[in-house]
């Protein structure tokens, strides 16, 4: 029974507390003025990005579901709360409570699409799903390119063709200018809000997964057909997992558009490299660990920054890492070649 | 008389896409992994037809066959040290790693030829057709590619179902086991898809680049992803299906380009596909698996 105690006390240290370590320690050196301005600036993304590796863990690792959309999940949250923040900029209400509006109002509509996307996609399985969920991931950011969205006297105006079509009247501003995106969004996130967020989805997560929902949504990934035997929704309860981990993403979406002053839904945030890119910090951290995510996450995203000085080779060696680190991981010869090693050397150990 | 230039364009495209959709269907078959990285060789058959051509003075015919070559054996060695002895792990760490070579490959090209785009000769000195007095004009280019387009899609399925290496890679695809405990060479055979494919990849990607003259490291990457989507379409692992899938987007893409919308087609394209997979979620030609307990 202690025991049990121990490993739970391990445990909320090693989810929590290194994070909140990690923050001190940042703000520390930033007081100090020792951190260059290049790092201050990865800051908010580290937090991003993390939020999104656990975001997607909750698909792949919990649900056992390959998803290669998530970048537009995050896409629907930035723009959605991007422009809520746009139409309040000028109002009287207090800064942090338009950032609050404004994240709620990114985390519900990528939980929405997230909801609407889920209900056709989780039929299909394996490879299939990866292909449908990449091409709503593309669709998404299609649309958002080619959308026009300005508001004046009368009201909000919409169209799809050009911006010409949307005829503002006197006084009435742009909010989505098409491929040009959103220009002005107030800068709301910083790193402390970064730390906030993600602190808070792993708490939600966390108590998501260790729930009985969470437990029976394990189960079906484990066996489907013996889960459903049971009495257990299956399809319900994937889709429920779907939307929320589709919401964790709008808040990480959320996030990004209030950190530019500029926001576009460029293939370089959105597209489906962006989705792959969570990919790999999931995989890479470990399926179903979350703490393995944000670990990922975090290395990944400063490694190519402190590869930075090798130029053009940066991204070279960024790949090589990749493959060497996965058949190092995964590959059975070297799963076998690393055992022995370590057999060898606790032998060793032993007899001396 | 535009609607019938716009159909046949599509079906030049759809013939691009349909020849890369062979070679991720074929590998998707036999080693059961999404090739993520066969966009990219298609990047580099483009390069190395251009650098033959250009630099080193070849023809047109030793041009192709170079590029062919490269890419062969470049396909080859990627099977060889990358997927290979992943064979038995988690299809997720396979398709990473398949990511990972993928942006190799197009940081190499970055490297070795610079981010600014070459200016790709055609390879095709066809004149164009005209026809109805000159209404309806059918560049040489758009002919040959759907001419090579169809001789692949028949060349191949002679090739699988005739000779005994075809026989062989579907062995493969039905069971592996079962296929070495006959005498096949598994491996071998493996390694033969993956040269197919990349050689196939490389006359796409001359014929991309032959259509569309700009050639960048990201090249392969946009057709890569759509001819996925084709070979999804058609039901991956079929081949008559990857073909059918390719012209089917091509000519979509291109429809909707002229009479819908040009910056929602590849949102209407996708769309399409998310409609198909709903009624007939293995694909068009793609076969039913049933699950057992």
């Amino acid at each position: 029974m202690k025991n049990v105690q121990k490993n739970k006390i391990k445990d909320i240290f090693l989810n929590y507390g290194v994070i909140l370590i990690l923050y001190f320690v940042v703000q520390l050196f930033l007081k100090s003025g020792s951190v260059s301005s290049l790092m201050k600036g990865l800051l908010v993304p580290l937090c991003i990005y993390s939020i999104l590796a656990i975001s997607l863990n909750l698909v792949v690792g919990i649900s056992g579901e390959l998803s290669l959309g998530h970048a537009g999940f995050m896409c629907v949250g930035a723009f959605f709360s991007a422009s809520c923040s746009m139409l309040l900029k000028g109002s009287s209400l207090p800064p942090m409570l338009i950032f609050f509006i404004a994240l709620c109002i990114g985390a519900i509509s990528a939980g929405f699409f997230g909801f609407l996307i889920g209900i056709p996609v989780l039929r299909l399985k394996g490879d299939y799903l990866a292909i449908v969920t990449l091409a709503f991931g593309e669709i998404i950011k299609n649309i958002i390119n080619a959308l026009y969205f300005g508001v004046d006297k009368n009201g909000w105006h919409f169209s799809l063709k050009d911006g010409t079509a949307v005829a503002l009247g006197e006084g009435g501003k742009w909010i989505i200018k098409g491929a040009q995106g959103i220009t002005g969004t107030p800068k709301y996130s910083n790193f402390t809000v970064g730390i906030i967020l993600l602190l808070l989805s792993m708490l939600f997560i966390q108590h998501f997964i260790h729930s009985r929902t969470g437990r029976a949504v394990m189960a079906i990934r484990d066996n489907r057909i013996a889960a459903e035997s049971i009495a257990l929704p299956a399809s319900k309860l994937k889709l429920l997992c779907f939307t929320i981990s589709a919401a964790i993403a709008g808040i990480a979406g959320v996030l990004y558009a209030h950190n530019l002053s500029s926001l576009q839904a460029l293939p370089k945030n959105f597209g489906y490299n962006q989705s792959i890119m969570i990919l790999v910090f999931v995989v890479l951290g470990g399926i179903g660990n979350m703490r393995g995510s944000i670990l990922a996450a975090v290395v990944l995203t400063l490694l190519p920054e402190l590869l930075r000085s090798l130029n053009d080779y940066r991204m070279l060696i960024y790949a090589v890492v990749l493959i060497v680190m996965m058949l190092f991981t995964s590959a059975p010869g070297f799963i076998a070649f690393r055992e022995n090693i370590l057999h060898r050397l606790f032998r060793k150990e032993v007899n001396a | 008389m535009s609607f019938i230039s716009y159909l046949l364009n599509g079906i030049s495209l759809g013939s691009v896409y349909a020849i890369i959709a062979l070679g991720y269907t074929m590998v998707y078959g036999i080693a059961k992994m999404l090739n993520f990285a066969h966009g990219d060789i298609l990047m580099v058959g483009g390069y190395a037809a251009f650098l033959a051509f250009n630099q080193m003075g070849l023809g047109i015919p030793l041009s192709i066959l170079f590029s062919m070559a490269i890419c062969t054996a470049l396909g080859v060695l990627v099977e060889r040290v990358a997927y290979k002895p992943l064979r038995s792990a988690n299809s997720l760490a396979v398709l990473i790693t398949a990511i990972g070579v993928s942006y190799l490959l197009q940081n190499l090209a970055l490297l070795l030829f610079g981010a600014n785009p070459k200016s790709f000769q055609s390879f095709v000195k066809l004149p164009a057709l005209k026809l109805a007095g000159g209404q309806l004009v059918i560049s040489g280019e758009t002919m040959v590619t759907i001419l090579v387009g169809i001789l692949v899609a028949v060349v191949l399925l002679l090739f699988i179902h005739k000779t005994r290496a075809g026989q062989a890679m579907l062995a493969v695809s039905e069971d592996k086991g079962a296929a070495t405990l006959m005498g096949v060479n598994v491996n071998g055979t493996i390694a033969l898809t993956f040269a197919i494919g990349s050689a196939l990849a490389s006359v796409a990607g001359i014929l991309l680049c032959s259509a569309y003259p700009t050639l960048t490291p990201t090249t392969g990457a946009m057709p890569g992803i759509k001819a996925f989507v084709a070979a999804v379409l058609g039901g991956i692992g079929s081949i008559p299906g990857a073909f059918i899938g390719g012209i089917l987007l091509g000519v979509l893409e291109n429809l909707s380009k002229a009479y819908i919308s040009s910056k929602l087609s590849d949102a209407i394209v996708f769309s399409v596909l998310i409609i198909v997979l709903l009624i007939k979620p293995s694909g068009i030609l793609g076969k039913k698996i049933m699950e057992k307990v």
